[in-house]
């Protein structure tokens, strides 16, 4: 038997850990891959371990706990919210209320610029939430490296119910096939808006979505020119959103119907014809394994590797389990060097904490504000590259932030117990958007009247670390060594957490 | 953040090409204040076209009424909230640069702070600040451990590998938090480059708080104290302190918030314009009484100004080219550049006259001698600094 992985013990109560933590210890394999590996593979595939769930996995031989992680694949769990069905029609129709309405109110309001704001915050909760709570933590994971991979920003695409299903279809193809998923990106509402495809008309050829097609999604600068871009921009002309359900919709007559060479070849080309030579081509698989080496492996891709990988890849028609699985059960990503090699993102960091804490989390948004403010905002990423990650991720502000956030974390019992004003916003205006550079570390008022020096030097403990011995719960919390040293014999297990959750080393996965 | 990791990784490097850009060892010459105003200032209630009849044709409801004008010459002249700058207009140490923007302009805010903190081209995405990129090349003294300091919360403009950028709101909370994430370890130890960039940074806040704490503690306060309005103040505060004790930063950044006037602006613009101005003037004066007016050039920006014609709300959607006012003890006071014409929109906005990387090549030459040209082919830097 083994703990549920990742399922939260605050969704169904309490109960359901110390059910996890109760089951007796597992009947270890032949091949049992140890606690390090259970640990560094939970680092990478999860949000990070607990000792219930590395424990569970480190009597599992390690390909057999990768098929597990790779097992799951079902829509997200948590209820989604009222309006993602919602037409464009019904953002006109409102705008239209308002301006009759406008005159007699005296006060105009703008209503779409509200509604995006509400239902940006109820969607950036509502996956928060599904991280939080999920039972399939990849999935989670590789629907943050889909939306990071092909961006789109709700900055931009200001109908948001889009976003939702744009979120939706990442999640069903996170573990699914990377062509079906390239496709159906190319016709996602969401993707036509934020890259100008509903522009993109026979008359007047718009290359925003060829060009980022071809640089950051497929093959990569360096392999293709500006002839390409413009001749694929015409092969995609016509594909478009219909106005009133807010679907896919192939516009012929907006087509250029014309002759297209595209890489060396030449013919009548429309989208799909483009999407199947890039997808024939080896740039594209390897792309993609790069990316997914810096997010799982390490900051420095090796080249031969992910060739063979990318061959797998290919040779596997785009599946992405074979690929997950070929590259978890790489020496690579075994390798000693591979442990603690990579840094956390803020998301990693803020969900994997309340998960390892097992903190209650009744309110989502000081969640969601800090994100924004370590600088990586769900919904939002900075522009169409996404968020750059790795080393980028610690400036001299959002190591002091993330310190903050830590000595806070510590702290809580519950996460609405965070100040709102630890991360102070502004309006939530968009001209505020650029708070990810470095939001307030502090308010001009300190916070809560309290001396942060002496704050966070013992955390609280709940079900998921109590009862732990010292060594294994430094071992859970860091990857490696703490940098500062930790005197485990002269703290309690609570100071000892608090102190591993505080060294740098605590950053790393 | 990366020049530390620069100046350990690639030591032969840095000494070829510190020795190569000699002229660059010279210390700052001045510290550029910057000051961004969020949301997109409406330069034409700003700096009011009060003589063209267009203007008041455009903006039935909003026009600037003329008594509340304050000429600065036959066509332009200052909302009158802007009345506390009016004494450093007579010293003649306030420029007004007219019609700022950039070819193929973009409304959105995002978009448009980008390329105004990276003075990158419109279609172009860059994510080292303009600043940083001044200094492309060359080693900044040791120093004080910090090079610039950005008081709110955007600190793109100072991002870069050229420089050591701390952003603090509040001097005291950030040593606090500094000493509370003290670390002996040396950064260049271990062969993990996440952690090693992970306790280069560490060793940077560090670094920036040890030279800071002894010299904002011996630094004097401002003369004259700042009105507490919307962090505006406090954030200029900062600012002040931190040039009292000439801490050797090249830049400072401050703040203002609210500008985004999409529906009923004259109240809120009016309010914000009044902050700016007073907030300056105090700023000037203490910096007078120093001594140090001479040392500081204040930059005002803007994502953007806005359309030329009011909307249905009584406000004023997202336009193009706007003013931007440069102030200091050694600026070349007066009117720059063109107001772009009325009669002349495009898309029903300005025509930029002047491009904001001009502005900055000068600023980047005056204050640091530094010859940026941001792209820009020719170079038209403005006179604007003695």
């Amino acid at each position: 038997m083994m703990a549920r992985l990742g399922r939260r013990g605050f969704v169904g109560g309490a109960a359901a850990i110390s059910a996890a933590l109760a089951v007796p210890r597992p009947i270890w394999a032949a091949s049992a891959m140890g606690f390090d590996d259970a640990r560094h593979l939970l680092s990478r595939a999860s949000f990070g371990g607990t000792p219930a769930e590395i424990q569970a996995f480190e009597a599992m031989d390690f390909g057999a706990a990768v098929d597990r992680l790779l097992s799951r694949s079902h829509p997200a769990v948590t209820p989604v919210p009222g309006w993602v069905n919602e037409a464009p029609s019904f953002y006109r129709q409102q705008r239209e209320a308002v301006a009759a309405n406008k005159g007699a109110e005296g006060k105009p309001v703008n209503v779409v610029a509200r509604l995006v704001r509400e239902q940006g915050r109820d969607l950036r909760a509502w996956w928060v939430e599904e991280m939080l709570v999920t039972d399939q933590p990849l999935v989670e994971k590789m629907t943050l490296f889909w939306h990071n991979h092909f961006t789109s920003s709700m900055q931009k695409v200001r109908y948001v119910p889009s976003l939702y299903r744009q979120n939706a279809l990442f999640r069903r193809e996170a573990l699914g096939n990377f062509a079906t998923l390239l496709k159906a990106v190319a016709r996602d509402p969401a993707m036509l808006i934020y890259l100008d495809g509903v522009r993109n008309i026979a008359r007047q050829p718009n290359e925003n979505f060829a060009r980022e097609l071809l640089e950051l999604f497929t093959l990569g600068e360096g392999h293709y020119s500006e002839t390409d871009i413009k001749n694929a921009a015409r092969a995609f002309t016509g594909w478009s959103i219909d106005r009133d359900s807010g679907h896919f919709l192939d516009r012929m007559q907006q087509h250029d119907a014309g002759q297209k060479t595209f890489l060396g070849q030449s013919g009548n080309f429309d989208g799909d014809d483009i999407l199947a030579i890039l997808l024939r081509h080896p740039r594209t698989a390897e792309t993609i394994v790069e990316k997914l080496w810096r997010e799982f492996i390490s900051l420095q891709p090796d080249p031969a590797e992910v060739s063979k990988l990318a061959g797998v890849f290919r040779s596997a028609g785009y599946e992405m389990k074979p690929l997950l699985r070929a590259m978890f059960l790489s020496p690579a990503f075994r390798a000693p060097a591979s442990r603690g090699a990579l840094i956390k993102s803020p998301i990693e960091l803020i969900v994997g904490t309340v998960h390892l804490l097992g903190l209650p989390v009744p309110e989502k948004t000081p969640l969601v504000r800090m994100m924004a403010g370590l600088g990586q905002s769900p919904f939002d990423p900075p522009n169409v590259k996404g968020w750059p990650g790795g080393e980028s991720w610690i400036t001299t502000n959002t190591l002091l932030l993330r310190q903050q956030f830590l000595r806070r974390m510590i702290e809580a019992s519950t996460v609405s117990s965070l100040d709102g004003n630890m991360m102070p916003m502004g309006a939530g205006r968009r001209a505020d958007r650029r708070q990810q550079m470095g939001p307030g570390m502090a308010d001009q008022h300190p916070i809560e009247g309290r001396s942060l020096r002496n704050a966070g030097s013992e955390a609280r403990l709940g079900p998921t670390l109590l009862g732990v011995d010292a060594g294994r719960l430094v071992r859970t919390l860091l990857p490696r060594k703490p940098v500062d040293s930790i005197d485990v014999s002269s703290l309690t297990a609570g100071g000892l957490v608090a102190a591993a959750m505080l060294d740098p080393a605590y950053q790393l996965k | 953040m990366d020049r530390r990791q620069f100046l350990f990784g690639a030591g032969t490097l840095s000494v070829m090409l510190a020795a190569r850009s000699a002229s660059a060892d010279q210390p700052a010459r001045r510290v550029l204040v910057l000051v961004e105003l969020k949301g997109g200032n409406d330069g034409m209630n700003t700096v009011v076209p009060y003589a063209d009849p267009l203007y008041r044709q455009f903006r039935p409801g909003i026009a600037v009424p003329r008594e509340r004008v304050m000429q600065l010459d036959e066509h332009a002249g200052l909302h009158d909230r802007l009345e506390p700058l009016m004494d450093s207009w007579k010293a003649r140490e306030l420029a007004i640069v007219q019609g700022v923007g950039y070819p193929y302009p973009n409304r959105s805010h995002f978009r448009s702070i980008e390329i105004w903190d990276t003075a990158s081209a419109s279609n172009q995405t860059l994510s080292e600040g303009w600043v940083s990129r001044a200094f492309d090349g060359i080693a900044l003294p040791a120093g004080a451990g910090v090079d610039a300091i950005v008081a709110d919360t955007n600190a793109l403009p100072l991002t870069g590998p050229g420089l050591r950028t701390i952003v603090m709101q509040d001097a005291e909370n950030f040593l606090r938090q500094a000493e509370a994430m003290k670390g002996m370890k040396d950064p260049r130890d271990g062969s993990n480059p996440a952690l090693r960039h992970l306790l280069e940074v560490r060793h940077e806040v560090n670094g920036a708080a040890a030279g800071l704490r002894e010299k904002l503690r011996n630094g004097p306060a401002p003369a004259f104290t700042f009105a507490p309005d919307a962090g505006f103040g406090h954030q200029l505060d900062l600012a002040t302190r931190l040039l009292l004790a000439r801490v050797p930063v090249v830049a400072i950044k401050v703040a203002l918030t609210g500008f985004d006037t999409h529906a009923n602006q004259v109240p809120t613009q009016e309010r914000l314009l009044g902050v700016l101005a007073s907030g300056l003037a105090v700023f000037r004066k203490n910096l007078i009484a120093a001594g140090q007016w001479n040392d500081v050039v204040v930059m005002t920006y803007s994502e953007f100004g806005r359309r030329a014609h009011q909307n249905a709300s009584g406000g004023t959607d997202h336009g193009t080219s706007a003013p931007q006012f440069v102030m200091g003890g050694t600026v070349k006071g007066g009117l720059h550049g063109r107001y772009p014409s009325l009669a002349d929109l495009q898309d029903g906005d300005l025509k930029y006259t002047v491009d904001f990387r001009n502005v900055y090549s000068a600023l980047a030459r005056a204050c640091w001698g530094r010859p940026a040209d941001f792209g820009q082919r020719p170079v038209r830097p403005l006179d604007l600094l003695a």
